[in-house]
């Protein structure tokens, strides 16, 4: 069993309707929504949930006001500004590190369990996809996201699956470590952009601190054919494969509103270079 | 006032919207706080003046004070600090600096005084001047999780005095609420697709659980659906301006190029939504 996951640095370059096209395409997989923060995969693939779990992680520090001598030991220990003025505490801050429950002299401050999502198994009419939703502000995205990891493992070993196809999210921070961390490749989904090429570099170099082989698709290529070769040239440099481009195309939005993948709407020829793509990347990988 | 730009949804056009109105805004000072992706720079291109780099405080044992109790370890709840047992000397610390949220609780709570902290770089601040704006962004390492913490370094060069324009991070969790937090009012790009609509009422969620006024702007208007704006009609949300969807503009972005010193129409789009902002968040501050 084989682990891609589809990344992009920057937001918004394809990741997820590249996602939603290799469900189409691929047999015998199951799919990971990661971008637990602002998950989209779900608008393309309508899953019916079949087992829904709450998430808990961490804890919130809660003061007990009548307990509470007014010392403001807290407030002096916390380095989260997670304790206000007036002694109360701020949830968005606080990191639950129990330092403040630790010192408060009158034992006023006790640490809860924090709920900070859910997370889904469900079925797909292209197979098992498990996904999830984490609270507003909610820290401990990388944890929800290697649960959910962990949970697609199970399911793709248990009934002998070849591949766990992941959707990630933005950026290079803690639940796109949590996404990358132990996968057999990357597909980089970026656009010819300067912030493409800028956001698809970082993504390179956390791919090499990883040691894991990235491939390259150029997204919306011909918005700027020189850009774009800027940007392949950037991959051979840099041991990066290239797997394909795709063309600026309003199928893809056209697609994307009926909630389809590019593999069931209109336009033949993406659907051609998606194929290329995943021989392509299937090769980087077998 | 200070306005953050934020999104839901990545790629909507944050960077965009926030650099095209600070070209419009006249005398600004813009913080890039999207710390794992900063875009902006690309574009304003301002003269960065050095780098201030931002460390943590990450915890260092005294061997020879330590005496193995392992108080550092049972306090630690991010587990960044082991205590290996040894069968011939006394028991052996482990710190483990990526787990580290530098907290404080091992040094404080050592029985024996035997830790200290060392400072351990986790990013870069940059700052510099490009015309009327007073540019800052912050910049994390490839393979550091702490960007909350950048952020909140970032936002101290906050002017009170000034118009701030913050561009944010996508998404909805930790980092995206560092970076809205305290600000006076919230521009939410979305872009007319299913994706940008669903993400959008998320950021919704986000800035009415923090009580912060927010306006919309739909861009790329044009190019998928009707049901962005329908939904803040229902919402009662006001729509700032609405971006055309034009390919030139986007083969101008991709090239690093800004819109609003370019051409009248984008001037005109940009200096709109900056005075609409100044209306909505007028009216909010009457209502309350």
């Amino acid at each position: 069993m084989k682990q891609i996951v589809v990344l992009s640095g920057k937001g918004g370059t394809g990741k997820t309707v590249m996602t939603g096209s290799l469900a189409a395409l691929v047999d015998n997989k199951v799919m990971v929504d990661c971008d637990v923060d602002a998950a989209d995969l779900h608008l393309l693939l309508t899953p019916k949930v079949v087992e829904r779990h709450e998430f808990k992680s961490g804890k919130k520090a809660r003061i007990d006001e009548r307990a509470c001598v007014r010392c403001g030991r807290c407030l002096e220990v916390c380095r989260f500004g997670a304790v206000t003025k007036k002694l109360s505490i701020d949830m968005s801050s606080c990191e639950g590190c129990g330092l403040c429950a630790r010192v408060c002299p009158a034992a006023a401050i006790t640490m809860e369990e924090n709920l900070c999502g859910e997370w889904f198994v469900s079925e797909t009419r292209f197979g098992t996809m498990v996904h999830a939703r984490l609270g507003i502000g909610e820290e401990n995205s990388g944890k929800l996201v290697a649960q959910i990891r962990q949970k697609a493992k199970e399911i793709a070993k248990k009934a002998s699956r070849d591949w766990v196809i992941i959707d990630g999210p933005p950026g290079i921070g803690c639940p796109v470590m949590a996404s990358l961390s132990g996968v057999d490749a990357v597909l980089l989904v970026t656009e010819p952009s300067c912030s493409g090429l800028h956001d698809a570099g970082r993504v390179i170099d956390l791919g090499k601190h990883f040691k894991i082989p990235v491939s390259l698709v150029v997204n919306k290529w011909d918005i700027n054919p020189a850009v774009t070769e800027q940007i392949e040239k950037y991959c051979t440099d840099n041991g990066v494969a290239i797997a394909g481009r795709l063309p600026f195309d309003r199928a893809v939005v056209d697609a994307v509103i009926q909630g389809r993948t590019i593999m069931e709407g209109e336009s033949a020829s993406l659907k051609v270079e998606i194929v290329k793509i995943w021989d392509r990347l299937k090769g980087a990988v077998l | 006032m200070i306005i953050a730009v934020a999104s839901g949804k990545g790629g909507t056009g944050k960077t965009t919207v926030a650099v095209n109105m600070a070209l419009v805004a006249g005398s600004v000072r813009f913080l890039d706080c999207d710390v794992e992706e900063p875009n902006a720079h690309l574009f304003l291109k301002p003269a960065f003046q050095g780098e201030i780099p931002v460390s943590v405080p990450v915890p260092v044992v005294d061997t020879k004070k330590c005496t193995g109790c392992g108080k550092c370890a049972e306090v630690c709840v991010y587990h960044a600090l082991a205590v290996i047992p040894s069968p011939d000397k006394k028991p052996q610390v482990l710190v483990f600096p990526h787990l580290c949220h530098a907290c404080g609780a091992c040094s404080l709570l050592c029985p024996e005084g035997a830790i200290r902290e060392e400072q351990r770089s986790i990013g870069v601040i940059e700052e510099g001047v490009c015309g009327k704006v007073y540019f800052v962004h912050g910049k994390m390492n490839v393979g550091e999780v702490l960007s909350p913490t950048i952020i909140r370094r970032v936002k101290e060069r906050i002017d009170p005095d000034a118009l701030t324009i913050i561009d944010a991070p996508p998404g909805t969790s930790c980092p995206v609420v560092a970076a809205i937090k305290g600000v006076d009012f919230c521009v939410l790009v979305t872009e007319p697709t299913p994706f940008g609509l669903h993400d959008l009422t998320l950021a919704v969620d986000v800035v009415r659980q923090m009580k912060i006024p927010f306006g919309v702007v739909i861009n790329r208007a044009g190019l998928g659906n009707d049901a962005a704006e329908d939904y803040c009609r229902t919402e009662r949300i006001p729509v700032l301006v609405k971006i055309p969807f034009d390919r030139e503009i986007a083969v101008r972005y991709s090239s690093g190029e800004t819109l609003a010193d370019k051409s009248l129409v984008m001037a005109k789009i940009f200096s709109k939504l900056y005075q609409n902002i100044c209306q909505v968040k007028n009216e909010a501050d009457r209502r309350s």
